[in-house]
Formats: C-alpha cells, sequence, structure tokens
C-alpha cells in the first residue's frame, strides 16, 4: 500500500510538468500549435537573409518564454559573434531578459555546439537551450537532430535550434519557423515594441501559417501586433514527414488542405 | 688519439630541459623537487623516507631507478642542500648521520662547494684545502677576503642559516596516489583507478569539512613521460563520480590525447586549493537543488571547451554601452553581485541592441532626396534605405579614465524599409557613422 503510493508520488514527481504546463502560449498562433509552443522538444528557427538580428529576438523571447525563469543556455559559434554581433546583455534586458539567467557558451565549430548542446539537455535544471549556428553544417543531419529530440524529450528541456544563412533541411524538429522584421507602421510616430513576422513552415501538430507577433518586454509575452493581418493555412493536420525535406511535406500539406 | 671519441656541441636549453623532465619524474618520491641548474636536483625528503624504509633504502632506490634510465648519477642525504650537494660531488652514496653533517663535509676538499676557480684558487694558495679548514677560519677575515656571500654559504652548509629550497611545483594541499607493479595502458583501469583516487581523496576532504577547487592528475609513463591534467571546478567538489565525470570530459577534449606508451606506472591525484564545504543535508529547495545542477553543468563545460567559454554576464556601473556589461567566466561569476540596471523605460520599446557588435563598422549616410526624411545608407557594401530614425541619444565616453579626450557619441536608433532596426553613432568630431549593434 504504502509503496504504491510512493510509486504514484514518484511517477509524478518524475513528471514535473503536467500536460497544462508542458506547452508555451504564443498568443495568435497558439491554435495552430494547439495550445501553444511544446515545451521538452527541438524547435527550429531561421533568419531570412539580412534578418538575423530579428531571429534572434524571437529565439531569445522564445527561449525565455520556455524556461520560465530557469537558466537558459545560448551556445554560439564564434564566426557567428564576428559577422553578426555579440550577444548583448543590455540588450537582452531591454527585451525583458534578465542577463543573470543566461549563461553564453562560445563554440568554435557546429560539432562543439552540438556536443555541448546534448550533453546541457542531460541537465533537467536548465530552461532552456539555444543553439546559435552560422552557415550550413553538414554534421546538423537528421541523426543528429533525433538525438537532440529524445535529449530533449528525456529532462523536458527546451532545445531551440537558431539558423542563420542555413536553407531547411531534414530535421526532426516539432516545429520550424522562419523569421523576419517586420516594418513598423507608416503612419505611426512611435515605432513600438519589436515585431516579428514568423511564418510557421512545419508543425508536426497541426496547420503552418503566418503571423505579425509583437513581443511586449514589459509584459513579456507575444502579442497580435496592432493592425496586422495574419494568415493561418489551417485544415492541415498532417505531421509532417521527418524524412523528407520540408517543401515536399509543405506541398503535401497544401494538397490535403485543396 | 681516440677513434671511439664522439664530440657533440653543448646544448645546455636541452640540458635544462631534460632536467626538467627528471624533476617531474622524481615527483614520485617527493613533492617538494626543486632545480639546481646545470645539472642538480634537490628532493627535500622530510616525511616521505617512511615510505621507502629508510634514508639509505630510499637514497639507493632513487640512485637505482634513475642509473636504469641510462643516467650517470651521483647523490647524497643530507640536513642542508649544500651539504647534500658536496657530498654528491665528492662522497656519492653517503647519507649524512642526523646532526653531523658539518663532521661529514669537513673533511671534503674544497671543490666540493664548487665556488668558482678563482676562489676555490686563492683558498688552495691560503693553505686552506678541506671545508672544515675554511669553516674554521675567523668569519671577518673571510668576509674581508672572500665576501659576505661566502660567509653565508659556508654558514648555510653547517646548518647555521637558514636555506629554503622553492619547490618547481606549488605543492598541492592534499594528494593520493596509486602505484601499479605493472604499467597500466588501457581506458578502464585508468577511469577505474581515477575513481578510486578521488573516492580516496573524497574522504579525506570530508573529513576535514573541505572540497577542492581545482584538481590534478599526474600520470606517469613508465618511461619517464609525466602528463599532468587539471580541473577546475567553481564550487568546491568531493564527490568521486562528480570529480571523474570532470576529468572524462577533459580527457575527451583533449588536443592531444592522454597516450599511455607502455603504460602508466603511477597515477596521482592531488587537490590544490581546498576550500572550505560543509556537508549538504539532501534538501527539498528545488532551487538549490537546481543551481546546483547548473553548477557541475558549468563544470563540465568548462573541462571540455575550456573555463572562458563558458560566460557569464555581470554588469558594470558604466554608461558607457559596451562597457556596461561584461562576460566572466561563469565558474567566478558567482562571486559578483551587482544589479543590473534597464535604461528603457516602462512601455518604451528596447533602447540597448540586443546584438553589439565588436568594434562599430563604419557606414556612410546620405540623404536621398534634399529636404527628405529619408536617408540611404551604405554598410558592408550594401546600400539600404532608412526610413525612421530616433534620437539622438548623446552619450560622452568617460573622459576621466582615458589619457586621451574621446570623442562623444550621437546614437540614433534607425529602422530600414524591411524592417531592420540599427543602432548608429555620429562621432561628434569627425561625424563618422558607425554601425554599433543591430535590434530584434
Amino acid at each position: 500500500m504504502q509503496s504504491e503510493t510512493l510509486a504514484r508520488l514518484r511517477a509524478k514527481l518524475a513528471k514535473p510538468l503536467g500536460d497544462k504546463c508542458a506547452r508555451v502560449t504564443l498568443g495568435v498562433a497558439d491554435g495552430a500549435l494547439g495550445g501553444g509552443l511544446k515545451r521538452g522538444a527541438l524547435h527550429e528557427v531561421f533568419a531570412r537573409r539580412g534578418h538575423e538580428t530579428a531571429a534572434t529576438g524571437f529565439a531569445a523571447a522564445l527561449a525565455w518564454r520556455a524556461a520560465s525563469a530557469k537558466t537558459v543556455l545560448w551556445i554560439r559559434q564564434d564566426y557567428s559573434a564576428l559577422e553578426f554581433g555579440e550577444i548583448a546583455a543590455s540588450g537582452l534586458l531591454d527585451l525583458g531578459i534578465d542577463p543573470s539567467r543566461v549563461l553564453l557558451l562560445r563554440v568554435a565549430k557546429p560539432e562543439d555546439a552540438l556536443r555541448a548542446a546534448s550533453d546541457a539537455l542531460s541537465c533537467a535544471a536548465l530552461g532552456a537551450v539555444v543553439v546559435e549556428l552560422a552557415g550550413t553544417a553538414k554534421v546538423l543531419d537528421l541523426t543528429a537532430s533525433r538525438r537532440l529530440t529524445l535529449a530533449c524529450a528525456e529532462n523536458g528541456v527546451t532545445a531551440l535550434l537558431l539558423r542563420f544563412g542555413a536553407e531547411p533541411d531534414a530535421s526532426s524538429a516539432e516545429t520550424r519557423w522562419v523569421v523576419k522584421a517586420q516594418a513598423s507602421p507608416e503612419n505611426e510616430e512611435n515605432w513600438g515594441q519589436p515585431v516579428f513576422e514568423a511564418e510557421l513552415v512545419r508543425n508536426r501538430q497541426g496547420g503552418t501559417g503566418r503571423w505579425v507577433m509583437e513581443w511586449s518586454c514589459d509584459d513579456g509575452i507575444f502579442r497580435e501586433a496592432p493592425g496586422r493581418a495574419a494568415e493561418t493555412d489551417r485544415g492541415a493536420v498532417v505531421p509532417a514527414p521527418c524524412d523528407r525535406p520540408a517543401a515536399a511535406a509543405l506541398a503535401q500539406n497544401r494538397r490535403t488542405a485543396a | 688519439m681516440l677513434p671511439a671519441l664522439k664530440v657533440v656541441g653543448a646544448n645546455p636549453d636541452a640540458d635544462l630541459k631534460l632536467l626538467g623532465r627528471i624533476a617531474d619524474w622524481c615527483d614520485r618520491y617527493t613533492p617538494f623537487v626543486a632545480l639546481e641548474p646545470p645539472r642538480g636536483l634537490l628532493l627535500d625528503v622530510t616525511g616521505a623516507v617512511h615510505l621507502f624504509g629508510s634514508e639509505q633504502a630510499m637514497l639507493k632506490r632513487i640512485l637505482s631507478d634513475l642509473g636504469a634510465q641510462g643516467f650517470a648519477v651521483r647523490g647524497a642525504l643530507a640536513a642542508t642542500p649544500l651539504a647534500a650537494m658536496a657530498l654528491a660531488r665528492m662522497r656519492s652514496g653517503t647519507v649524512a648521520a642526523p646532526g653531523a653533517d658539518g663532521e661529514a663535509i669537513a673533511k671534503l676538499p674544497i671543490d666540493a662547494l664548487n665556488l668558482d676557480p678563482v676562489t676555490t684558487h686563492a683558498f688552495r694558495r691560503a693553505g686552506l684545502k678541506t671545508i672544515g679548514q675554511a669553516a674554521s677560519r675567523d668569519r671577518r677575515e673571510l668576509t674581508a677576503r672572500f665576501g659576505a656571500r661566502l660567509v653565508y654559504l659556508i654558514d648555510t652548509a653547517f646548518a647555521r642559516a637558514e636555506s629554503p629550497i622553492s619547490p618547481r611545483q606549488p605543492l598541492p594541499d592534499y594528494r593520493v596516489e596509486r602505484a601499479f607493479a605493472e604499467p597500466v595502458a588501457t581506458e578502464e583501469t585508468i577511469r577505474a583507478t581515477l575513481v578510486g583516487l578521488a573516492g580516496s581523496l573524497g574522504e579525506v576532504l570530508e573529513s576535514r569539512g573541505e572540497g577542492a577547487r581545482r584538481l590534478e592528475a599526474s600520470f606517469f609513463r613508465a618511461d619517464g613521460t609525466l602528463r599532468r591534467i587539471a580541473v577546475e571546478t567553481g564550487t568546491p567538489v568531493r564527490d568521486a563520480q562528480v570529480v571523474e565525470r570532470l576529468f572524462r570530459e577533459k580527457l575527451d577534449a583533449l588536443v592531444d590525447p592522454l597516450d599511455p606508451g607502455f603504460g602508466f606506472d603511477l597515477i596521482r591525484l592531488s587537490a590544490d586549493r581546498a576550500e572550505r564545504a560543509e556537508a549538504q543535508a539532501c534538501d527539498f529547495d528545488s532551487d538549490a537543488h537546481a543551481r546546483r545542477e547548473v553548477r557541475f553543468l558549468v563544470d563540465r563545460l568548462a573541462a571540455r571547451f575550456g573555463a572562458e567559454r563558458v560566460l557569464a554576464f555581470v554588469p558594470c556601473d558604466t554608461h558607457v554601452p559596451e562597457a556596461a556589461w561584461t562576460a566572466l567566466p561563469a565558474q567566478r561569476a558567482g562571486d559578483f553581485k551587482s544589479a543590473w540596471e534597464r535604461v528603457r523605460g516602462t512601455g518604451e520599446p528596447p533602447r540597448r541592441p540586443v546584438r553589439l557588435f565588436a568594434r562599430p563598422e563604419p557606414a556612410s549616410l546620405l540623404r536621398a532626396v534634399p529636404g527628405s526624411h529619408a536617408f540611404h545608407m551604405r554598410w558592408r557594401g550594401a546600400q539600404r534605405v532608412l526610413t525612421r530614425a530616433e534620437g539622438p541619444e548623446r552619450i560622452a565616453m568617460e573622459w576621466w579614465r582615458h589619457q586621451d579626450a574621446v570623442p562623444a557619441r550621437d546614437y540614433f536608433r534607425v529602422e530600414d524599409e524591411t524592417g531592420r532596426r540599427l543602432w548608429l553613432f555620429r562621432d561628434t568630431l569627425t561625424a563618422q557613422w558607425c554601425v554599433h549593434g543591430a535590434f530584434a
């Protein structure tokens, strides 16, 4: 009797994140994501060429939401900092992210970044791991992304793969976002909070879509940007295949929807 | 005359290097090894003799071990370094009886002190042929003739003055070691040995309520090569599993891997920086547990990639944008507890960029049409149209810190036609535009 209770308690403790908080709400995109971004999974954020900083901000915001006051480990390649600038603590602070809860790991090669990421994902005390890679990385194949996915699922740590100057390739990621900055409206004086045009090009749980999101630095949440159009490609709920290029998956989704 | 004689040019640097390697190897007898160039080594064997039975046995062992490696070696054991060296030169293998160093060296010729030839010759001319005779002269006479240094030298030889030895390596706080009858070479054995050593070191540390911030493993190869590998931690550790894991990370990441060659005959683990670490009760405070976990992860990453690559952000009290914070090695950043100060007011958009360039990059700005608000900006070989700008925010450089006056900067936040937001400044002196960072 007693041991049974203990076992039940242990099982409960082993899954500290109930189904309710296993997702990170993203405001407008929640519908397509089935309630929000899944914690303890691998997500990819691709930057449109020239919009690397917007993608950085988007990934930082996602990581901060997913970490929910736990520590975020940001792994970045040396080349990336040279080309696109170093992650600035004062900038993170202005985005509403506590820099003392962010650790930065500088690595020279993508191999090292992946190695460090799988090590870090085994540490359940972390909230999220961001892996920032510049350029195409041969080591980042399907096997590597599967390994990361498994590591995420095991300890409930969210991994974000931030890719600059790379083409989407086969991966086992839960979602894939392509991010670019959104120009401020012509007529408004104040240029306002950071606004991203985030396109969900792949989603294992449901449909894809495109939203214009505003990150509220004070509240630390995503909001629908006032007066911006959002297009959602609902209807398709077929999980994207992980063994074929995403483009094919997208085309398939469209056909299903039609 | 001697056809078999081979002539080789002297190479003092290589000799010194070899002497250093022999000194490393001698670390197995006592941690207290000092170099005595050009060809001497001093070993302070205080407290290590009992491991070999007796002083005689220890000296014999050292001489035969070194002799077996093909070195012509002479050695002696005495209470003072100078006496030991004099004896080694003249009477190799001697162990001076305790308290009788003076008698032992008194009969040695004056050459045993290894003075410069002029001084030795002068002693001879004066009829002082042995050390004893020289020492028996009046101190004033000796000082007048040969200087105070020689008197001091003779004093140290007779233990009338202190002659400290400075060890080559800093002495560890604690150390444990394991010697093998047969050299070991397999990875499993090495790992198991490290776990065992870490366990015994952990017990010692625990009994004293301490933990180690720096651990060093020394691998003594059978052919005399020594490899030292150290890991550092952010907080004192003593758990064997943790120590073994850190060493595994470190060994995996080595650029030149640990090469056992014919095997290691001695593996040693030493704790260099022991610090107070109270035993921790298993607490239910999940926050403390999480912090410990993160610290362990930082130690692991630091062991693999180097401490300077695992960074934590620390605020600095200055308004110069690039100096307002710094990234310190996370293992050491825990001691800083200054508060972050936000530049942005509530409700405002970010005023500091999320990515900052290490050095501001020059750009050129042109008004698109005279009188219009739009600008063309040329940066990194590409042109873009700036549609809106906010500023200026004048930031004066800290003149009290710099020798030469650094001009103030006028910062602008600008947005181009695709929505990308940049942080520009104009040097107030040269009017040169620079891109300093980019906003999300």
